[in-house]
Formats: structure tokens, sequence, C-alpha cells
């Protein structure tokens, strides 16, 4: 499913040496905007080739951190170190670091070599080495013979590439994307997904990527933060903040969640047995409790990892057993997405793979349906 | 084509054809004729031979004396180079007010607007008359300057070139303001970022940035005070030196005093064509590229 929750192969995970020196180091950062905290003493080491994603919705603060790191704000508090060098103070045309703008920001009254030989032209790199580096850049980014052209002339997914080479002629230590795919329609988005991927470990430039769209920071990051209201919610690997998000709120940013209500009665093989506080069942789980027994707590559920069949009306809960009926049958096309109704109005969602063309569905809108999951499937969320 | 959208393209059309096609159809007939005694003063250029046919008496000395005599060729070049320059000094002020408008917080950006349309709230001739207050030996400026013992006799300000130039610039000033903020005020901001980002200090991204693609707002903003000012009349008569002839006045001077219409005719007609063929053309280059 994921590039990176499966790991690339022979990807070093520096992450987890507790020697290994961050490239960049981000330090009780606060920045406020009047009265709103829009980063709230956010701390984050990111290794050197990273693609870190910072994932949040709006006013997370995921851009305002991005323009820190560019210089365009100056912080209230904290420290961002890069490369060892203390960025305070440090103005942004004097920063290694550059940026590929949500809106690409392509100079109009220029052409796309002109455009990529801007920043060159800044560190007065003489003219051959400058063309010869915008040949590369151009080459790199797949878009020889478009050197002539003018911003206005390319479409979308060529304007980003054109934004990406600029972004990368000065070879920056840190390449910071802002939204970059967002304007590309989904087809185009995924193609370049990967391509960016690829530049990435091609150059293996240093890449911070903003973005709002979970499938994006999934399938392209080395490691992601969930960011909420100023704060980060988790870092980790794709794979670690899907499969063991470490709250209510990243459960549900991050892919499809139900979340169940309980209290922890005991451990039980390694696992905890959580006491529903909704419906008379209980939620065995294999991962161990992070709370004490009697703590309540919140037990996510992926959708996928669920199973639904249809069975006899009055059929109790049992463990890791909900009964309840269909209300409503959503087709993806590659899967359906079955919205059951509990007593007391509560929806669980459940999806179920389109295996085969169907003639008959295997449930039903009206169904009573059982839904059962393995000790496996739950996570007992920390907060 | 339903009759509201008629009406909407007629309307224009009927207006300039009445104030603008007609008038200068009129002008342009009578710079073909003969000055004469009477009530106008010309011969009519449509006359009727004794078998009861028109012709057209065409009279082409008036445009001939404009290009033979070296003082109505003067007086135009005078007149381009006053506007010319009134036109750069509205620029070179009027730019940086315009930048700074701009870069204002947005809730103070209207009433710095409003400040700068504010004078023509008040009479045109009364702000041209208040400079000769400010200006004159006993005036404002020089009551200060002898007061701070700067200097000893009054500095002659009034009717100088100095004072001409004053005064267009400050008259046509927020015609160069105005042009040059609505380009600036649609600029992208990400795109100052972005030059600041690949290493631009701030004078050099102004100079590859915002300086270029504020073009359109400067080139329409000079024509607005340059075309006007070739054929400006009161200002230099109020403020400006006897001796500078320009083509305003020699237009005054042959109309009124001198009752030659027809030759008055000929030489708006021409200021006219000098002003209107660099121009059309330059557009049409412009709409090219």
């Amino acid at each position: 499913m994921s590039l990176a929750a499966v790991g690339r192969p022979g990807t070093p995970e520096p992450w987890r040496d507790p020697d290994a020196v961050p490239f960049l180091r981000i330090e009780g950062v606060t920045k406020r905007f009047g009265s709103f905290v829009a980063l709230d003493d956010v701390s984050l080491s990111i290794y050197r080739g990273e693609l870190f994603a910072l994932l949040g919705g709006s006013g997370s603060g995921k851009s305002t951190l991005l323009r820190c790191l560019a210089g365009f704000l100056e912080l209230d508090a904290g420290r961002i170190i890069l490369d060892g060098q203390d960025m305070a103070g440090v103005a942004p045309y004097a920063r290694p670091v550059n940026m590929m703008f949500q809106s690409y920001a392509l100079f109009p009254h220029m052409s796309v070599a002109q455009n990529i030989a801007f920043g060159l032209k800044q560190e007065g790199m003489p003219k051959p080495a400058i063309a010869a580096r915008v040949t590369e850049m151009l080459a790199l980014t797949r878009m020889e013979g478009f050197g002539d052209r003018r911003p206005a002339q390319l479409s979308g997914g060529q304007k980003a590439r054109v934004a990406l080479a600029r972004a990368l002629a000065k070879r920056p230590k840190l390449l910071l994307l802002d939204e970059p795919l967002s304007a590309l329609d989904k087809n185009l988005r995924e193609a370049t997904q990967f391509e960016l991927v690829n530049i990435q470990e091609r150059t293996g430039t240093t890449f911070i990527i903003v973005t709002h769209d979970q499938e994006e920071a999934m399938t392209m990051a080395t490691r992601l933060a969930v960011m909420d209201r100023g704060t980060l919610a988790q870092i980790g690997t794709p794979g670690e903040v899907y499969e063991y998000p470490n709250s209510r709120f990243t459960a549900e940013f991050l892919g499809t969640a139900n979340i169940l209500e309980g209290v922890i009665e005991r451990g039980e093989g390694g696992g905890a047995r959580i006491g529903s506080s909704e419906y008379e069942f209980d939620i065995v789980t294999s991962s161990p409790a992070p709370k004490p027994v009697g703590s309540r707590v919140f037990v996510a559920l992926r959708p996928e990892r669920m199973r639904i069949a249809r069975v006899a009306s009055g059929t109790p809960h049992a463990d890791n057993r909900l009964v309840g009926r269909v209300r409503d049958i959503a087709y993806f096309g590659d899967f359906f997405m079955v919205h059951v109704a509990m007593e007391g109005g509560r929806t669980l969602r459940v999806s179920l793979p389109n295996l085969r063309r169907i003639t008959e569905r295997p449930v039903d809108w009206e169904d009573v349906v059982a839904i059962t999951w393995d000790a496996d499937a739950g996570v007992v969320l920390p907060e | 084509m339903n009759r509201a959208r008629w009406l909407v393209l007629a309307l224009p059309v009927v207006w300039m054809a009445l104030f603008f096609a007609a008038p200068f159809a009129i002008v342009f007939s009578i710079g073909f004729t003969e000055s004469a005694e009477g009530i106008p003063p010309y011969a009519p250029l449509l006359r009727w031979r004794e078998d009861g046919s028109p012709y057209l008496q065409l009279n082409l000395e008036n445009f001939r004396l404009l290009f033979d005599d070296p003082f109505y060729i003067e007086a135009y070049l005078r007149s381009l180079r006053v506007a010319a320059i009134s036109a750069a000094l509205c620029l070179l002020i009027g730019y940086p007010m315009a930048l700074a408008i701009v870069r204002a917080p947005a809730r103070w950006r209207a009433a710095l607007l409003m400040l700068v349309v504010l004078p023509f709230w008040t009479s045109f001739l009364l702000r041209v008359t208040a400079w000769i207050g400010l200006l004159q030996d006993r005036g404002w400026i020089n009551s200060a300057l002898l007061a701070l013992g700067v200097v000893e006799a009054p500095v002659a300000l009034l009717y100088t070139d100095l004072a001409m130039y004053l005064g267009i610039t400050y008259c046509y000033l927020p015609f160069m303001v105005l042009p040059i903020y609505a380009t600036l005020s649609k600029l992208d901001d990400s795109l100052l970022e972005a030059a600041a980002d690949l290493g631009a200090r701030p004078v050099r991204a102004f100079l590859s940035i915002t300086l270029p693609l504020s073009l359109p707002g400067i080139i329409a903003g000079f024509l607005l005070v340059f075309i006007p000012a070739v054929g400006e009349f009161v200002i230099p008569e109020l403020l400006g030196g006897p001796g500078a002839q320009l083509i305003g006045r020699v237009l005054w001077t042959e109309f009124f005093q001198n009752r030659d219409w027809p030759l008055a005719s000929a030489l708006a007609v021409v200021l006219l064509i000098a002003l209107v063929v660099p121009i059309g053309l330059f557009q049409a280059r412009a709409a090219r590229a």
C-alpha cells in the first residue's frame, strides 16, 4: 500500500540510532500571531537525507513551521539548528534552504531557464556553470526542451517540475515543500509523488514536505509528524503512526478509525481486556495496556481490520464482536464502506474489499450483522 | 442581439461620436480654411461655383507655416520636454508612494489612497493659486527662509521653470500613483518571498521582480501624466516664467489674441497626431509582445 510503511529496501533509519547526529534540530520553537499561538514549544529532529512530512489540517501550524525554517518568520522562542549552524538572525536570502511554494511562485516575466538560473545568479556563479546547472536541472525534472517557455505556457504538472528544479538548483542543504502537489489532479499527483521521491533519493537532499493530504504523507515520507493546534501530536514512520496512533486525534486524522470507549479490566496474555462502557461486551487486545487497570481509555479500530457477516436477529455481543444493523453502504470502486448502526445510534464503519464483480452483495441494507475482529486489531490509545 | 446589450454598446459609441469625433472633424476642417474677418473668423471650406456645383477650397498654408516657422517647432519640442520631465518627476515621487501604500498595514491602505486623491476635492485653480501664495517673494517659503536667516533677500521662485515643474508634478501626481498602486497591489507576495528564498537581497529582489512586473502601471501612469501635460496651459501660465512658450500658450494666443482660428486648429491637430501616432504604435507593439 505504501512505499514507506513497508520500509524502503536498504533505507537507513538514523532516528533509531541513539548516537546519530540530527541534521536539523528544532528546539522548543514557539510562534505567536497576536494572542494566537501558531506553534507551541515544538521540538523535532530530522536526519540527513530524510523525506519528512508535516501533516495537519488548516491552522495546525505546519505551514508556520515551514516558514520559520525558510526564515520568513522570526521565532518568539526556541532555536533552529541546521547542520550545526544556529539559524537565528539569518535572513531568508542567506539560508542554505530553498522552498518549493504552494503556488509555485514562478517569475512570470522570465523563461523557465531564467527561473532556474535566478538563484545561481544571486550567488555570482559564472555564466557557463549556470548554463550547465540549468541543463542538469531540466534533465533531472524531465523538462528538457522547455527552457525557453514562459511559465504561462506550461501545464500545472510542468510548473511543479520547474518550481522543483528552481528550488534544487542551488543544491540546498534543506528543501522545503509547501503543499507542492495540491494544485494537481489525482492521477498526475500520484505520478508526481513517486517522481519527487525518486528525485529526493537521487539528489540525497533532505526534504521537509508540508501537506494536509494523509495519503501523500504516507506514500512519500520516511517519517511524518501529525500536527494539531501548534503541537506535534505524533512523530513516527507512516507505518508506526498508522498502526499505533497515540491519540484519538492521530487515529482519526490518519486514515479512518472507529473509536470505542472502555475501562481497562486486566492484563490478559500480554495484552489487555477492556470493558466497554457503551455496550455489553469486552474488547480484547494483544498489545499491552498503556495505563493501569481501572483507567478509562479509547480503543481505535481500523475499518479494514474488521470482518462483517450476517447473523440472526437477537445475536448477543461477545468479546471483540458487536452486532448491529447495516445503515448504509458506500461504494468506492475498490472497496465498500459499510456503515453499521448500533443500538443507541452510534455508527461503526467497516470496509469490505471488492474482490469480485458483485452479483449478490455479502451484506445488504437493513441486514443484521456481526462485526468481529482479532485481538491484534485494536489499539489502546495512550491519550 | 438583445436590446439592453445594444444600448450598452451604443452609449459609448454615441458619446465618442458626439463629443470626440464630431468636434475633432470640425477642428480638423477649420485647419484647412483661410483666416478671414467676420464671425466665424474663417472663410468657408465648402464653396459653390457660379454654375451651382460645390468645390472644396483647401488651404495648406497653416500646416506649412507650422513646419516652416521654428517658433512653432520649438514650442512643440519644449512642451514635449516639459511633459517628459514632469512625468519623470511624478514617477520618481509617485512610485515610492505607491509602493509604500501597498506595503502599509491593510487597515491604513484605504486611508492613504484617500489622501492621494484628496486634493481633487478642491478646485484645480485654487490649488495652483495656492502655490502662488507659497512661492511669491513675500510668500510663506521666502518668509521662512528670511526669518531663519538662510537668505538675505527673497529668492525668485514664482514665474520660474522650477515653479512650473512643481505645479505640474503636484497636480498630476495622483495619475501616476493610482495605476502603479493598481499593478503593485496585484503582485503575488510569494514571488518576492521566492526571490528572497533564492538568495536575492531586498534591493535585487525589487529590481529583478517588483520593478519589471510593475512596468504596465509605470507606462500607464507615465502616459496619464505626459499626455495632458504636453498641452497644459493653466499651470505654466500661472506659475511659469514669461520666456517659455509652450504649445498650450501658443494655441491660446493664436486663438484668442490673434483670432487666427485656422492656425490654432492646425496646431491642435498636429499636437494630437504627434501624441496619438507614437503612443498607438507603442501600444500595438506592447500588445504583440
